[in-house]
């Protein structure tokens, strides 16, 4: 039982995460994309509380090592719609929040543990050099009901459980 | 031929007193609006032209732009040069927060008589005045009686037909109006156009009003626009809410659709502009607003405009 939910779970940047009991996780496709020149995704999650108030960035992932002239941080704009709800406030990096970017795959990433109950909306949006940029909504109840919706092009499942 | 005398006559004047703005509008258009880290500038272009953005009329120029960094210090420009059709500037944006980059003019024109002449006073269509400042022979120069524009060594001569005004008749401000002057109309005109850049956080420094024409206070701030909803500005005038202002909005792009999607909107009782963004893209905003309270006690009437260009992203 054990070999089989840790490897489920990534290492995130700041190293290892402990997901609580209880505390709800976040399951994020990065689907294959068959273009001759791919760049990995710049890819953002947040949580967006259903009667306003403050959004508070989960995960996001960017070009962390490019450093000169034009750092990975350049293009985190392109991320246009998380830019505008937090990331342009948000230092990087930011433990246990920004990481590097990912291959495709499916990445488990869990959710605040300290999140308080209600309901919420939990966006991920991502952006590729020379490819398209999408967002995927979710609406959410902490704590209890999950949910899942898929992207078309460049995200495919996003399910939180 | 009577009529088409007169015809040529009235346009004369009507040309000479129509604002310029309204058939060629000015525009910036900055590369961005919004920028990560403080390591990154934008490129702007400037014109005018009577689809915003599309530089095929003239150019802009560029010895009147400033830049407000976020705190409100005076910034720079940087590799400014004047193409046929267009200007264009860079801004290094090296601290964060939103700045402010554009051209801010106040002036005053208008007209009087003198021994049944007409004169002008100011600048016509942001043109050095043509034979101005005091001369001998100029009227309140040293040849007190002298008919103005005569003997004046300055300017050409009268051209009998062309309109009202010899070009000799221009004055460069209000002071040199002489006192034997009569049917002195003079306006006053306070023109602002600004773009914002952000870099980081937006911040509300470069907004704060100087409570002297026409401002614009964001409530939804220019670094934030979205065209899923809605945007919302507050005008002022003197610092105070300005109702009823008309103001233009236009995306750009217009050669690439059918319709020319502008907007003609007004400021409602609190001074609040509502505009709804049918898509997302470079909008040309511009307001308007006429009224009798010049800051200059000289000038009857103040023209007052308004204009920026605002990044709407897709949500």
């Amino acid at each position: 039982m054990k070999s089989k939910v840790l490897p489920a779970v990534p290492l995130l940047a700041a190293g290892t995460i402990a997901s609580p009991a209880g505390a709800a996780t976040v399951s994020v496709t990065i689907p294959r994309v068959a273009v001759a020149e791919y760049h990995k995704p710049y890819v953002a999650g947040w949580l967006e509380p259903a009667d306003g108030g403050a959004a508070r960035t989960v995960f996001v992932w960017y070009d962390i090592k490019k450093g000169g002239n034009e750092p990975g941080t350049k293009w985190l704009v392109d991320l246009r719609s998380w830019w505008r709800k937090g990331g342009r406030s948000l230092r990087l990096p930011a433990d246990g929040v920004s990481g590097a970017t990912r291959a495709p795959g499916t990445y488990q990433i869990p959710l605040p543990a300290n999140l308080p109950a209600g309901q919420y909306v939990l966006k991920v949006e991502a952006a590729r050099e020379s490819g398209g940029r999408e967002l995927v909504s979710v609406p959410i109840t902490i704590p209890g009901k999950g949910g899942s919706s898929s992207g078309k092009a460049e995200l495919g499942a996003v399910t939180i459980r | 031929m009577r009529f088409n005398s007169l015809l040529a006559a009235t346009a004369a004047v009507c040309s000479a007193i129509a604002t310029p703005a309204l058939a060629h509008s000015q525009w910036l258009l900055p590369s961005t609006t919004i920028l990560s880290g403080t390591g990154n500038g934008v490129t702007v272009d400037a014109g005018a032209s009577t689809s915003p953005f599309f530089a095929d009329h003239v150019a802009m120029n560029l010895d009147d732009v400033k830049v407000w960094e976020a705190d409100g210090t005076e910034g720079k420009i940087d590799n400014p040069a004047r193409g046929r059709y267009r200007s264009t500037f860079d801004v290094m944006v090296d601290k964060p927060g939103t700045w402010k980059i554009g051209v801010e003019q106040s002036s005053v024109s208008g007209s009087f008589m003198l021994d049944g002449e007409m004169w002008r006073v100011g600048s016509m269509r942001g043109r050095p005045p043509m034979g101005a400042g005091l001369r001998p022979g100029a009227p309140g120069g040293e040849a007190p009686g002298g008919r103005p524009g005569q003997g004046g060594p300055g300017g050409p001569p009268p051209e009998g037909g062309r309109g009202r005004f010899d070009p000799a008749h221009v004055l460069a401000t209000p002071a040199d109006i002489p006192a034997n002057a009569t049917d002195v109309k003079l306006s006053e005109r306070i023109s602002r156009n600004f773009i914002f850049v952000t870099a980081d956080a937006p911040t509300m420094t470069v907004f704060k009003p100087v409570g002297k024409g026409l401002e614009m206070e964001p409530i939804t701030h220019p670094g934030s626009l979205v065209a899923d909803e809605e945007g919302q500005f507050r005008f002022l005038v003197d610092g105070k809410p300005a109702a009823g202002v008309a103001v233009t909005v236009v995306p750009g792009g217009k050669r690439f659709r059918e319709a020319e999607e502008a907007q003609e909107l007004k400021t409602g009782a609190d001074g609040v502009l509502h505009v709804k963004w049918p898509i997302p893209g470079m909008y040309w905003l511009s307001a308007e607003l006429d009224d009798h309270h010049p800051g200059d006690p000289r000038a009857a009437e103040r023209r007052m405009s308004y204009t920026t260009t605002l990044e709407v992203v897709a949500p």
